[in-house]
Formats: C-alpha cells, sequence, structure tokens
C-alpha cells in the first residue's frame, strides 16, 4: 500500500485531469517544474481578484492586506525548512538567482585570488556557473568532489580538498542522478574546514521534511516552481550573521534605507536584498503551494516516493534487464524518485519522441549538467522524474511506451 | 497529432544506422564544430573546398536520429557541388523546414533535395527542426571558412 491517497491528490491538479488524443496525461517530469494545485491557483487568482496592491509602501488598507499575505508567505516559508527567523528569507526570482546572489553578494565580498569553493561533480548549472564567472573574475579556485560508481559523492579525499576551502556549495539532491547527498555530514566538514556551507535544495525540499537547523548549513536555495508553487519566484535564506555582513547584491527601490546623490544606505533584512517589486502574487503562490505541501505531510510524500521509486527501479530491470542502464543510486534510502536512463542505445530526444505518442511527458537531454554528463560519458539521457500525483500504475506506463520505442528503433 | 511514420521515414532510420561519410579530414580541410545548447546534439563537419568545389567532406559527433541523418544526407548531397550549389541547397532545406523564404528567384533555379526531401516530415514536429537544421548550420560555418 502506498502511503498517500494518490487518486485525491491528483483530483487537486486540475491539469492531470487532461486527456491528449483521448490519453490520460503521464507527467513524469517534476524534477524540471511541478504541477500546481488547485489551491495555488485559487490563491492567486484570489489575491488579483481582491486583494492585489502594491507592498510595504502604501498607507490604505487594500495595501496592508497584500503585505500582509506577502509577509506570510514568508512566514510559511520558514516554517517549511525550519529557518530561525522569519527575515533570514530572502525572495528571488528562482533558485538560480538565489545562488548567484550568494556568489556575488558573499562571494566578492570575501573572495580573492587564489581562494577556493569547492563543488561537486553532481551539480547543475546554476551552482557551477555562477562559480566560474567568479573564478575568472576574483582568481578564486574551483575544487571537485568526485562520484563513486554507483553516482554517489565519494568523500574519501574530501577533508583534503576542503583543506582551505572558503566555501563548500553542493546540491541536496541530483537532479540527473537523483542521489540524495549526507548534508549534515557535508556541512560539518565545510565548517571544520572553516568553510561555509551552501546548500542547494531545488531538489530536494520539493521532496523531503527540509530542516536547516539540524543540517547546520549556512545557506540554502531552492525554487517555488518545483514544490507545486507558480514559476517566477525562488528563496535564498541564509544566516542571518552572514546576510547582515553582506553587501547587497541587486540595486533599486525598497532595498535602501536613505539615498543621496553621493550614496544610499541599505534596509534591514530582507528588503537589503529584495530590490524593486517582488513577486507578489507568486509569493502568495508559493505559500499555499507549502501549506498544501504540509497538509499531505512532507514525511508522507517522501515515503510514497521512496516507494514508487522501489518500484520503478524494481519494474524497470526486471523487464529490460541489461537493455536500461538507471544512473544513479540503487538503494531508495539515499535517492529520489527521479531516474536517468538509457535504453538499447535509443537517442534521448527519439525516446521522448516517442514516449510522447502515449503522452507520457520525460525530459530529455542534458539537465543543464553538463560537467555530470560528461562524467557519466553520456551527451544526453531521458529522466522520468515522479512526485506525489504520480503512482506505480505510470510507471507501467512507462514501461510499456519504452516497449513500443524498439518497434522503431530496434536495431 | 502527426504520426511517427511522418517522422521516422525508413530513409532516416537507415542513415542514422549506417551514417555516411563519417570521420575526420586533415588541414587544409575546414573545421567547425555546431552544439545545440538544449539538448548537448554535436555535430563536426570537416570541409575540402578546391577552386570552388566541395572536393570532400566528413562529419562527426552524436546526437538523436534526426540530428545524424540530417548531417549523413547531407554530407551526400554536397559532396562534388561547387560552393554556389551547396548555397542554394543549404537555402533550400532551410526552407524546406520553414525557418528560411524562398523568393520567386530562388524557386526559379533548380535544387533537388533527393533523399533530403524524406525530412519534409520533421515540419510537422516543430521541436525537432534545430535537430535537422544543426549540421546545415555547421556546415554553413565551415564553408565560410574555406571561402573567406
Amino acid at each position: 500500500m502506498t502511503a498517500l491517497d494518490v487518486a485525491s491528490i491528483r483530483k487537486e491538479f486540475p491539469i492531470l485531469s487532461r486527456e491528449i488524443d483521448g490519453q490520460p496525461l503521464v507527467y513524469l517530469d517534476s524534477a524540471n517544474t511541478s504541477q500546481k494545485p488547485r489551491a495555488v491557483i485559487d490563491a492567486m487568482v484570489r489575491c488579483m481578484e481582491y486583494s492585489y496592491a502594491p507592498i510595504n509602501r502604501s498607507a490604505y488598507r487594500l495595501a496592508a492586506e497584500a503585505t500582509d499575505a506577502f509577509e506570510g508567505a514568508r512566514s510559511a516559508v520558514r516554517r517549511f525548512v525550519n529557518a530561525p527567523k522569519a527575515h533570514e528569507l530572502v525572495f528571488t526570482k528562482n533558485a538560480t538567482e538565489a545562488l548567484n546572489l550568494v556568489a556575488f553578494s558573499w562571494g566578492r565580498a570575501n573572495l580573492g585570488r587564489g581562494d577556493v569553493v569547492v563543488l561537486t561533480h553532481m551539480e547543475h548549472h546554476a551552482n557551477i556557473v555562477p562559480w566560474h564567472m567568479l573564478a575568472a573574475e576574483r582568481g578564486i579556485e574551483l575544487r571537485w568532489v568526485p562520484l563513486t560508481p554507483d553516482g554517489q559523492l565519494d568523500l574519501t579525499d574530501l577533508p583534503r580538498l576542503l583543506d582551505g576551502a572558503k566555501a563548500f556549495s553542493f546540491t541536496a539532491m541530483s537532479n540527473v542522478l537523483g542521489t540524495i547527498t549526507p548534508v549534515r555530514e557535508l556541512c560539518a566538514a565545510a565548517h571544520q574546514a572553516g568553510a561555509i556551507a551552501i546548500v542547494d535544495g531545488c531538489q530536494y525540499v520539493p521532496h523531503n521534511v527540509t530542516d536547516v537547523q539540524a543540517w547546520d548549513a549556512d545557506f540554502l536555495a531552492f525554487s517555488s516552481h518545483k514544490l507545486c508553487g507558480p514559476s517566477g519566484i525562488g528563496v535564498l535564506w541564509g544566516r542571518e550573521s552572514l546576510l547582515d555582513a553582506m553587501p547587497p547584491f541587486l540595486g533599486g527601490g525598497n532595498m535602501i534605507a536613505d539615498v543621496r546623490l553621493d550614496g544610499f544606505t541599505t534596509a534591514e533584512l530582507p528588503a537589503k536584498f529584495e530590490a524593486g517589486t517582488p513577486p507578489i502574487v507568486e509569493a502568495i503562490g508559493l505559500g499555499a503551494a507549502i501549506e498544501f505541501l504540509e497538509g499531505i505531510g512532507m514525511t508522507e510524500i517522501r515515503r510514497h516516493e521512496m516507494q514508487v521509486a522501489d518500484y520503478a527501479l524494481r519494474t524497470l530491470t526486471e523487464r529490460f534487464g541489461d537493455d536500461i542502464t538507471i544512473h544513479g543510486p540503487t538503494n531508495v534510502e539515499v535517492r529520489g524518485a527521479t531516474f536517468s536512463f538509457a535504453f538499447r542505445g535509443i537517442h534521448p530526444h527519439d525516446l521522448s519522441q516517442v514516449l510522447d505518442q502515449r503522452n507520457v511527458c520525460v525530459r530529455a537531454g542534458h539537465h543543464c549538467a553538463k560537467p555530470l554528463m560528461r562524467v557519466l560519458g553520456a551527451s544526453a539521457t531521458a529522466r522520468a522524474s515522479f512526485y506525489l500525483y504520480n503512482d506505480e500504475s505510470e510507471v507501467d506506463v512507462l514501461a510499456d511506451a519504452l516497449d513500443s520505442a524498439t518497434d522503431i528503433f530496434g536495431f | 497529432m502527426p504520426g511517427l511514420d511522418d517522422l521516422y521515414r525508413e530513409i532516416i532510420l537507415d542513415h542514422y544506422r549506417s551514417p555516411r561519410n563519417r570521420g575526420e579530414l586533415p588541414p587544409p580541410a575546414t573545421h567547425a564544430v555546431g552544439h545545440n545548447p538544449l539538448c548537448g546534439d554535436e555535430i563536426e563537419v570537416y570541409l575540402d573546398v578546391r577552386d570552388g568545389v566541395v572536393h570532400d567532406i566528413k562529419v562527426g559527433g552524436q546526437g538523436c536520429s534526426i540530428s545524424q541523418s540530417s548531417a549523413s544526407m547531407m554530407s551526400q548531397a554536397v559532396k562534388g557541388k561547387t560552393v554556389d550549389e551547396v548555397r542554394a541547397l543549404v537555402h533550400r532545406f532551410k526552407s524546406m523546414m520553414s525557418i528560411e523564404e524562398l523568393d520567386d528567384a530562388d524557386a526559379s533555379v533548380e535544387v533537388k533535395l533527393g533523399d533530403l526531401e524524406a525530412l519534409q516530415g520533421v515540419v510537422k514536429f516543430p521541436v525537432r527542426i534545430k535537430c535537422a537544421v544543426l549540421s546545415w548550420n555547421t556546415l554553413t560555418e565551415a564553408l565560410s571558412q574555406a571561402t573567406p
């Protein structure tokens, strides 16, 4: 028995009742972006129809209502990741901007020529390119934690890699391999070496209980759109002492205390990092998404996904044997329900084209993780990723659809 | 929706299975590399142009059936043609892919697409047009190096 009532959950997502060519949608691309429940859609529509106004700057009641709703969303995020203080949470455009904020605000203030930042081979571009840009600008050195053959972090040399490092920035869950990394252990290792720990939670936060205090992390970045919320908003959580000491990132309205002809002073947290009009409706949608997920329970969601992951691993392996290569760990304790795979030598684009005939939506490509793809020796993979609204029956549809690809490319 | 038969014609699958003109050419042949940044597909084109004629062409890289078969058919189609004929063929192919338009003057010039006609069905799958065109853009780059 599954831990969740998936049939009821599916009814909360209007798009999942859509049929194309008379067949249901089998949406297996939630690691890319997730679908939206009625609660999120309604909250955003209600905001726009009933209480939309600028926040933080007008005295009328409507504006006060909008401000309360916006700050209510921040409180929901605080609770969701167990951050100590709501003003440690900064709304950004997405997780990518959150990681750029850390690299360019904290990085420019704290890193110079020869300083070391440690990353891992399983990062996606959002946690690689900003550091490359900083390396070009500042001459910092990047070091890389390699992988074990089964797609986990190889921590054998971690103390040596972290020796003298100022920051360790790593994903809590790989968007390609599904690997869940030992975040608490990695944070401790970073601190022991005198480095700060930056956690990319894009893939982890939507699927697991997140507790930045239990991790003892310094920064956490994640996106709303992967956790049933709208696109256009992401979150950076940072330790208050670090955020306080950092220079602003983007300049403009809302982030200032005073502006004169000869300079400016910055606002308090979190406004200091929220220049311009923020994504107001999106923040309210994010708050609704968090309440929706909390209503189901992150522990239950994780347990459900472990069951689906276990079923998927068994089904695909039993059915296709050596014809399928599933990247990443086989132990569901250390992986989520995201599977990149190679199938019978069929190129992932061709595979996803054939799967689309059955309305099976999978990602094909390099998953914005080209260094990892080179490590895997693949230019592209197909990726099926499951969420709370997917169940075992969709694994079976995927397997049947894969079989049909052989009819065309069976050579 | 259009059926997969429109996309995966037998001749396309044949070029995918057995790509023609695979390999490399030494300098002074020109060499261009094309990437599809969205999907990671890669095409390499080596072009040996002498006296305004494509004397030889080799193709490398990896990718899906559409990008690889398009490159293979392209290599067959341009070998032995003059640079001007190749440019006309590129234009004709891209117009078949609906990303360039033919004017009356273009239309009056006879350009045979031959096997390449099999890629016509790609237009019905707009996401895949970039796969089919990747090798042609790479060819254009190699051509401009050869005829500066």
